[in-house]
């Protein structure tokens, strides 16, 4: 049947970024000679000073945003950057229920703004997340359904990243509350991998080698 | 499962529900109808905040009611009837008050409605000899009872105001509540109800002719009596219970069904404040506090070590393999007609084959499942929304000692059913009870199921396949075969003596067995397999599969043989009027044979019978990446003589939705024995979105009414599945047809 | 356990309540106003939506001692045009059939009129996909909102 059909693929679409994440993880896990980490899901993040040994800047800056990569493509983060109006949630990233859209300013629809369910704090006894910010981000900054590079070159883009220098940037990465929730997301999700600091350290390190992207 | 004895709830329970059926008077006392100014239930003393949800305001005195009574009429000329049916939505409450009024010639507005207190000589469901409530059987065993009550009450009030005014009864007429003599005398019926009491009762009075119905089959006289406290917080279910004193209760039930406690270390749970005692019952662990948060906190912090020896430990994914191999092998003949095998044999035409796989599915009534009790050591007073009240009654009594008389048993609002509450084994009486008992008399005791405890506290629709072979030569259905496994739902229950035959439980095979279609050689068999999950009906019960493997099954070798579903269902039901009627109707209604359908939709039809009510559906929908989207449903519906049209239409409605979203999203899978889902996150309800538009058409008849609580449900899944073939897709034959909503 | 102060409906209430509790069972259990239903626990299903500062919340999933000073609605306490309209057009379609979830429908019903006078089918879809009816009576609450915002064009 043709919803079911999609349905399998959207999870299929799924497994295959985790094992895209997977191969890039084995990559580095032989850079660094850490044989263990290559084997272990993607929960930590290397350290700017293990891509020291890429001489060449541009694909330093490269190998530095595919690192910081794994936390953007985290579900974390993803589940509230959609394609469409409306936000995936849990590590399945399936579409969010009940049906919420997008709104104004992020907000929800009238009668359902994010703040009906989700308020300052994650509380776990109801199971729901929680932060003083909480609201999608804006229609420009879809990720979901973009390749690494895609969403690298549209974090660069004025136009498309709030009006943020590459400075700005990497202070919201590395400071902004809501990008923090992704650490601390409450009991049942995943959180993002490493911390707050190490990925706002690798944005910081990727604009520092001139924020190449990676290609396609 | 259950840990009551087996040997009470299939021997004894049977015997002491005969005991108080026979005790009691099973006809109505001369003085039993209308009762004034007597000394009464003092009712509502057990709520903080009265029990008045019903009535927009309760009646004024001097009025109270006798418990073996149908009617209160108050000094304000109210008008109480007492229901005998729970009130979970369906609309008793004001439909029996229809049947009343229409023969008292009471006035709308003075209709008000309660539920009757327990008593099985003289509530019972003249369809099961004992008080409750299912099957859909509300308005058809009560539409003479509840008439007669209203002509008697009449005839009485009638006696008494021509005593009064000195002139013959046969000078008076009755009109909206007004009472009137051809010489201007008029009253009211506060004005004569104690007077009536001295008025002889009529045991067979004299019945209207429908031409002279004024409410019944009227359209916009009767609006629901309970919508008001339903639309102002003012409703009181058993979860609002909340007497001082009163301890919340929560049970640690074991992961698996048939798991037992091997041992539980309570020391955390009782360091949390508000936790009053921790007590091992029977099913479980039970956590006393003083209010819900404090009972789910020790709850949490409960230690408890389960003995899963005896549990039940199969998945579903090993159950259905098991299925599956099962139904490739003939079961128990149900029925047969033919010469099936030989037909089958004679080779020519084109042999179908289908497999038909249903998922466990829980009831979910928004409510979750939930008791209240309070006893002295001698006197019990109990209220909840118990579906089936005499056999409550008789667990409670015999658990905690007393005598069945001492149970003060009353049902309440209960927010949904789907046949939750009507327990076959009588868990949730015997649960209540036993909880009562291990703490001993004194605190009231509120059971509260969470929402998870609820979802994975068994009692599903079970799980059933259906395999399925037709054989269709030179355009018509020659041979079919229905060969289903699935549980009995009956089997160790009180009423198996009811309804199994041969040792087959009906409501398994219920629908399959006799399809509304002419078929030569016909077989339906069944295994009937033995599995450790408790399991119950399910609005519409066996319909609720059967419906679907013989709908989607008819229209897959109907669009074999090449003939339009509707003309060629039409073709094959001669022996089958109600259903050709309604399969017509609905026909009609949705212009089956000149719509234009826009592009990539598609329309799909079912016709469906299910306690005496005939339901067809035509469904339009159009494929979606998220699943099909349900556009529109028309409906036609023959109920015999409908009583309360607009309460029959809120039933297809609500049945349409029910059935949707089940068929689309529901699943309770089993992992190692342990049901996955636990809250609407995992077991997707129907939203509002996916809410199609409904119309409805009764079909007029002068058949004895019957129920319209379940029969909306079946018809929508294969009128679903049938749409989906139309569109070129293949027709699901494994629900849910959008899986995955239980991870 | 803490000392607290909850302001329900224009009243003061002052109970003792573990600070982590949902402030659902501070409203149905601590005050006892029941109109407000547990139905989920988890945000899932809208039974326990109230009013917190004007927004409607499913109280369910926030903590009792977050909500401040915020004045609390409660069905009980409904009082604005558009409550009042939204209440008379459901017991005019007699949308409710078991009930128990009715609350929490008319209070998102109610902040939907309060925010859009004049909803479409999909503002209503949005608003109020959040709050499950089980006996789906939902063909009546779409049409309820309708006429309720009808009879507030006056």
């Amino acid at each position: 049947m043709m919803g079911s059909a999609s349905l399998k693929n959207a999870a299929l679409a799924i497994a295959a970024g985790a094992f895209a994440a997977g191969i890039l993880m084995v990559a580095q896990g032989l850079l660094t000679s850490d044989a263990d980490a290559a084997i272990q899901p993607a929960l930590k993040l290397q350290p700017v000073a293990s891509f020291d040994k890429i001489k060449n800047k541009s694909q330093r800056a490269v190998a530095l945003f595919q690192e910081a990569g794994k936390v953007i493509n985290s579900p974390r983060c993803m589940n509230c950057h959609p394609a469409t109006e409306r936000p995936t949630q849990t590590d399945r990233m399936r579409p969010h229920q009940p049906l919420v859209v997008r709104g104004e300013g992020g907000m929800g629809a009238p009668g359902m703004m994010c703040t009906t369910c989700h308020r300052e704090a994650n509380f776990d006894s109801a199971g729901v997340p929680g932060n003083p910010k909480w609201h999608l981000a804006p229609a420009e900054m879809a990720w979901q359904g973009k390749s690494l590079g895609q969403i690298c070159e549209q974090i660069k883009d004025r136009k498309r990243n709030g009006d943020l220098t590459l400075a700005a940037l990497v202070k919201h990465m590395a400071e902004d509350e809501l990008v923090g929730w992704a650490w601390s997301p409450g009991t049942g999700r995943t959180p993002a991998p490493g911390t707050q600091k190490e990925f706002g350290a690798l944005i910081k390190a990727w604009a520092d080698a001139g924020a190449t992207c990676p290609k396609g | 499962m259950i840990r009551l004895e087996k040997s009470f709830v299939a021997t004894e329970l049977p015997r002491a529900i005969a005991r108080m059926t026979v005790e009691d008077a099973t006809r109505l006392s001369r003085r039993s109808i209308l009762k004034t100014g007597a000394a009464g239930l003092a009712l509502g003393v057990y709520l903080a905040r009265g029990n008045k949800a019903f009535a927009q305001q309760p009646p004024a005195s001097p009025v109270n009611v006798a418990p073996n009574t149908f009617l209160i009429i108050g000094s304000d000329n109210t008008v109480t009837v007492l229901c005998k049916h729970i009130e979970m939505g369906q609309g008793p409450f004001t439909g029996m008050a229809t049947l009343v009024a229409e023969e008292l010639d009471a006035d709308w507005s003075q209709m008000r409605a309660d539920h009757a207190p327990s008593n099985p000589g003289l509530y019972k469901n003249l369809a099961f000899g004992v008080q409750g409530t299912g099957g859909s059987t509300a308005i058809a065993n009560s539409f003479e009872q509840m008439r007669k009550v209203g002509a008697s009450a009449r005839a009485m009030l009638v006696g008494a105001a021509a005593a009064e005014w000195n002139v013959p009864a046969e000078e008076i007429t009755v009109q909206n509540g007004v009472i009137r003599h051809s010489s201007g005398k008029e009253g009211r019926f506060g004005e004569f109800a104690e007077k009536a009491n001295q008025q002889p009762l009529l045991e067979n009075p004299k019945l209207k002719d429908s031409s002279q119905f004024r409410l019944i089959g009227k359209e916009g006289v009767v609006k629901r009596l309970d919508s008001a406290a339903k639309s102002n917080g003012s409703a009181v279910y058993t979860m609002d219970i909340n007497e001082p004193g009163m301890l919340t209760v929560l049970i640690a039930r074991p992961p698996r069904f048939g798991g037992t406690v091997a041992s539980f270390d309570a020391s955390a749970t009782k360091a949390i404040p508000g936790v009053v005692d921790v007590k091992q019952v029977p099913m479980g662990v039970a956590v006393y506090a003083k209010g819900f948060w404090a009972a789910r906190k020790g709850r949490e912090a409960l230690k408890v070590t389960w003995d899963d020896s005896k549990a039940e430990k199969r998945g579903t994914a090993q159950l259905l393999s098991e299925f599956r191999t099962l139904s490739k092998t003939p079961g128990k003949i149900v029925k047969q007609e033919g010469a099936v095998d030989a037909e089958f044999a004679k080779g020519g035409g084109r042999i179908i084959e289908a497999e038909f796989v249903f998922p466990y599915l829980a009831h979910a009534a928004m409510e979750p499942l939930n008791s209240y009790l309070k006893w002295d050591g001698e006197k019990v007073v109990s209220r909840f929304g118990s579906q089936f009240p005499t056999p409550d009654m008789a667990v409670i009594a015999k658990v905690l000692g007393v005598k069945p008389e001492n149970v003060d048993l009353k049902t309440i609002l209960a927010g949904g059913s789907f046949g939750r509450r009507a327990q076959q084994t009588t868990h949730i009486a015997f649960e209540l009870a036993s909880v009562a008992k291990a703490i001993g008399p004194g605190p009231g005791v509120k059971v509260v199921w969470t929402r998870e405890d609820d979802m994975r506290g068994g009692y599903y629709r079970p799980y059933a396949v259906h395999k399925m072979r037709g054989l269709v030569r030179d355009k018509k259905i020659v041979a079919w075969t229905d060969t289903i496994v699935s549980q009995s739902i009956m089997k160790g229950s009180p009423f198996e003596a009811m309804t199994m035959k041969n040792g087959l439980d009906s409501t398994v095979y219920e629908g399959s067995n006799e399809i509304p279609y002419d078929v030569e050689n016909f077989r339906c068999d069944l295994h009937q397999v033995e599995i450790g999950v408790p399991v119950l009906w399910w609005r519409s019960v066996g319909h609720t599969h059967t419906g679907y493997a013989v709908e989607a099954f008819v229209d897959e070798l109907l669009d074999a043989a090449g003939i339009d579903p509707v003309e060629g269902r039409l073709a094959l039901m001669s022996k089958k009027p109600r259903h050709a009627g309604v399969l017509k109707a609905v026909a009609e209604l949705s212009n089956w044979k000149n719509a234009k359908l826009a592009p990539g939709r598609a329309r799909g039809v079912a016709v469906v019978e299910s306690f005496n009510t005939f339901v067809a559906q035509v469904v339009e929908l159009s494929m979606t990446e998220e699943g099909p989207k349900v556009h529109k449903v028309w409906c036609a519906v023959d109920c015999g003589v409908a009583v309360n049209p607009d309460i029959i239409r809120a039933q297809m409605e609500g049945g349409i939705g029910f059935g949707l979203g089940h068929i689309l999203y529901a699943d309770i899978p089993l992992e190692e024995g342990r049901p996955v889902s636990g809250n609407f996150d995992t077991y997707r309800s129907l939203r509002i979105n996916e809410m199609p538009e409904i119309e409805v058409t009764i079909v007029q008849s002068t058949e004895k009414p019957s129920g319209v609580g379940e029969p909306g449900v079946p018809p929508i899944g294969p009128a679903v599945a049938n749409a989906i073939a139309k569109l070129g897709l293949t027709r699901p034959r494994q629900l849910p047809m959008v899986p995955g909503a239980s991870v | 356990m803490t000392q607290l102060t909850l302001k329900i409906n224009g009243q003061s209430h002052s109970i003792d309540a573990d600070p982590d509790m949902p402030l659902l069972w501070a409203i149905r259990e601590s005050v006892g106003l029941t109109g407000t239903k547990y139905g989920c626990g988890v945000a899932q299903c809208g039974a326990c939506t109230v009013f917190v500062a004007g927004q409607p919340v499913r109280s369910c999933s926030m903590p009792v001692s977050a909500v401040g000073a915020d004045e609390i609605t409660t069905i009980e306490g409904l009082k604005s045009k558009e409550a009042l309209a939204v209440q008379k057009a459901w017991v005019k379609l007699d949308v409710p059939q078991c009930g128990y979830c009715q609350s929490g429908q008319i209070m998102s019903a109610t902040s939907l009129l309060e925010l859009n006078a004049k909803p479409t089918d999909r503002d209503i879809d949005l608003a109020m996909n959040g709050n499950i009816c089980r006996c789906a009576t939902y063909v009546r609450i779409r049409a309820a909102i309708h006429d309720a915002a009808k009879s507030l064009e006056g």
